[in-house]
């Protein structure tokens, strides 16, 4: 149940969004309708709050659909509980007087003396907004439907200046008088309290305090806001719909309250009439109640009734010659009073008047107004119509508002004739015709042509509108197939007095692949305002086109299954870097052969020189520090073969600083020794 | 003319080697180890000649390795030489223990080099 709701939530959204780009607004009608009864109607049959129970009920209520049947029971048993128990709070008091105010549920066993001295006693001690809002309002509800009982607020006027204290300069008001956040919703729940307040007293309030008021509430107009569009809104943390729809309550009942009346500025009341339509079809419950909850205090207010200019279709058809309907009604879609509906201005895209002036005449069975002639020169394509509306002023009990001129976007839309449609082939230095067909574009043709690289296309046709006009199509296009599936598009454009395009093969060689065979032709021609547009088959064309160059591109490989696109793709093959060219390795092994070879003629050389180790120590302490000190050399060396081979720097480096240390100590002790022995002989 | 400057050049070089021959053999082996060394990079340059420098690190590893260690054994011998009145109260020991050490820093520089 929700999804169709969402789905036709979404459905006349986006239809009231392209209405709303045309800043053409609807009054309520059958699709919000039954738009509510999916929104309101519990799945399970009963509400889960009062608050929700009295949103869904007033707002079936105010659109006329009649649900309570199923609802009564289990809503009015809440109800009682609640009016009965001596401990609800006021807030739950206040839903549940609501509630039985739509319900009217049987309540005959509560004594409502209790429920009113509650109330009573509530907004005495009240400090809070919304606490002096829920009792006020509740008496107010409990007068209307509890008619024996006494229901009079004590001290009237104390009570209106302890809420009156919350307000502030600049129109909002706040919430309590510890909180310094204010609000424009805040201002209509104020207001709505205050026009209770008025209602009960047992007296007149003094009229200075109520003049306040109405200076609060000009300077709360001074806060609202607007689109281009000329929608006004109240904006607020609540949200745009919940501040707006909490003002225009508060407003009415104010008015409707207080007998000297209202003055409150008319464009802006169309201005926010406007904008609560504008909503479309909320999908939320509580947007949707504050929407409807607004309209219906529009709809019938002491000071200005907004009337909505709305047309069922925005299109004239030149073809069909039906005339355009405009409606004009309340925002919930009564019927409106006796007034005249004329159309001031249509101006043409290009800012011309094509209309001026023209009264429409009112069709009583259907309640709308309507314009059947239109002149001669009214063309197809796209307006911007603008009505008036005159209300007959002396008939009217009730002050009703227009907007001061309605625009509204008309496309006209008719059948383009087509004429002298033909093909050619034409050879291109002479430009002679070498063969010509006409084309019947009604219909698919089976047109036969061939034509040589260097010869030339040419495809002409005349649009005319039904006013005799030379007509530009937004699409016009001739696309040629290849018999291997391959297509190119080429526009046909316009000037002057006919469409034209001319193939030049010769330059198109290339584009075309190189691809000879036999070509389909198809022609499109399409406008929003062309009631015929066409798409057809022409003929075939043979092309006789040269070989291909071994440079020139490939045809683009067309898929043979449209789904072959989301298959794997083709192998990429990498090229790596070359690697460096190294030498043939029998000459790297010649060379290390002839490296060994300086070594071999060292040990030779020292051999020849008589090297002995004579001096080699022989006592054992000498012999062993001398032999760790060649080992520890030894040692050292390894390691770096080893560092070479597979060591790292800093593994070297920690073996290489011990076995320093080791051979440094060997070392010294090796080469005192020595040098102590030479000195010894020397001294000897 | 050219039969006496070859007979100068015989006379000349033969007084050389005499006056070689005179060197203390510990000399002559360092002057032999020079040699050596010398020689090994020549053998890596004529290489690199041959087959391009393409692992260039390498190339200069062994060159500057076999330079390095010729530099260091000059200096040795310099150290060494009784002859060589500036190092006269320098032990032959500790000049010889400064060749060990710098020969094995320089083969840990070398051998990191050498990738």
């Amino acid at each position: 149940m929700m999804a169709r709701g969402l789905l036709r939530f979404l459905a006349s959204l986006l239809a009231l969004a392209i209405c709303n780009a045309a800043s053409v607004s609807q009054p309520i009608s059958d699709s919000h309708r039954s738009a509510a009864v999916d929104v309101f109607l519990p799945l399970d049959g009963s509400f889960k709050s009062l608050e929700e129970a009295y949103e869904a009920l007033k707002t079936l209520d105010v659109l006329g659909i009649d649900k309570k049947s199923d609802l009564s029971l289990s809503t009015c048993e809440n109800v009682v509980k609640v009016l009965g128990s001596s401990s609800s709070a006021l807030k739950d008091l206040f839903y549940a007087l609501s509630v039985n105010g739509i319900l009217k549920c049987k309540t005959g066993e509560i004594v409502p003396k209790d429920i009113v001295s509650k109330l009573q006693a509530g907004a005495k001690d009240a400090k809070l907004l919304l606490d002096f809002y829920y009792s006020v309002r509740g008496l107010v509800l409990a007068k209307e439907q509890f008619s024996g009982t006494d229901v009079s607020l004590g001290d009237a006027e104390a009570i209106f200046r302890s809420i009156k204290a919350l307000s502030q300069n600049d129109g909002r008001w706040r919430y309590s008088s510890n909180n310094p956040e204010s609000s424009t919703f805040a201002a209509g729940v104020a207001f709505e309290t205050l026009a209770g307040v008025i209602s009960l007293a047992p007296s007149e309030i003094d009229q200075s305090l109520i003049q306040t008021l109405k200076t609060g509430i000009v300077k709360l107009f001074d806060s609202i806001q607007k689109y281009d569009d000329g929608t006004f809104y109240f904006d607020g943390s609540e949200g745009p719909i919940s501040t707006t729809a909490s003002v225009i309550r508060g407003l009415t009942s104010f008015a409707a309250s207080e007998s000297t009346g209202l003055n409150l500025p008319g464009d802006k009341i169309v201005g926010l009439a406007k904008f609560l339509l504008g909503v479309g079809i909320p999908g939320d419950a509580k947007d949707f109640f504050n929407q409807v909850d607004a309209l219906a205090c529009l709809e019938d207010n002491r000071f200005s009734v907004p009337l909505i200019l709305s047309l069922p279709s925005t299109v004239i058809s030149l073809t069909k010659k039906e005339p355009l309907k405009v409606k004009v009604s309340t925002v919930l879609g009564s019927k409106a009073p006796a007034l005249s509906v004329k159309l001031a201005d249509a101006l043409s895209s290009k800012g011309s008047s094509v209309i001026s002036n023209q009264e429409l005449k009112f069709d009583a069975d259907s309640a709308t107004y309507f314009l059947d002639s239109f002149p001669k020169n009214f063309d197809v394509g796209k307006y911007t119509f603008v009505f008036e509306i005159l209300l007959d002023e002396s008939a009217n009990e009730k002050a009703y508002i227009t907007e001061a001129q309605t625009k509204v976007p008309i496309a006209a839309t008719g059948a383009i004739s087509i004429e002298n449609a033909e093909i050619a082939v034409l050879d291109s230095d002479v430009g002679s015709v070498e063969s010509q067909k006409k084309l019947d574009l009604s219909k698919d043709g089976a047109v036969s042509l061939s034509a040589n690289h260097l010869q030339k296309l040419r495809l002409s046709f005349q649009l005319t509108t039904p006013v005799g006009v030379v007509f530009k199509p937004h699409q016009a296009f001739l696309k040629l197939k290849h018999e291997s599936q391959v297509e190119h598009i080429f526009l046909v454009k316009t000037s002057g007095k006919k469409s034209e395009l001319v193939l030049d093969f010769l330059g198109l060689v290339e584009k075309l692949h190189y691809l000879s065979g036999k070509y389909e032709i198809q022609l499109t021609i399409g406008d929003a305002s062309m009631e015929n547009s066409l798409l057809n088959n022409i003929g075939h064309i043979e092309l006789d086109l040269p070989e291909r160059p071994e440079k020139a591109s490939l045809p683009p490989l067309q898929p043979t299954d449209p789904y072959s696109r989301y298959g794997p793709k083709a192998e990429i093959s990498h090229i790596f870097r070359v690697p460096e060219k190294l030498p043939a390795k029998q000459l790297s092994l010649v060379f290390l052969g002839l490296i060994v070879l300086p070594f071999i003629g060292f040990l030779i050389g020292l051999t020849r020189l008589g090297v002995n180790i004579k001096s080699f120590p022989s006592s054992v302490g000498a012999a062993t520090s001398a032999l760790l000190f060649h080992g520890g050399i030894g040692a050292v060396l390894l390691l770096y073969v080893l560092f070479w081979i597979k060591l790292d720097l800093f593994t070297t480096l920690k073996a290489l600083s011990m076995l320093g240390v080791f051979l440094l100590f060997v070392g010294h002790s090796t080469l005192s020794q020595l040098a102590s022995a030479s000195n010894k002989l020397k001294s000897a | 003319m050219v039969k006496s400057t070859s007979k100068d050049a015989q006379d000349l070089f033969r007084s050389l080697h005499s006056a070689y021959s005179a060197t203390p053999t510990n000399l002559k082996i360092i002057d032999l180890y020079v040699v050596f060394a010398v020689f090994t990079a020549l053998i890596q340059v004529l290489y690199m000649a041959l087959v391009g420098s393409f692992p260039f690190n390498s190339f200069l590893s062994g060159v500057l390795s076999c330079i390095g260690t010729a530099v260091l054994a000059v200096c040795l011998r310099i150290q060494v030489n009784k002859e060589n009145k500036e190092f006269k109260d320098l032990a032959p020991e500790r000049a010889f223990a400064d060749f060990v050490l710098c020969n094995l820093v320089l083969h840990l520089v070398i051998i990191n080099f050498l990738g």
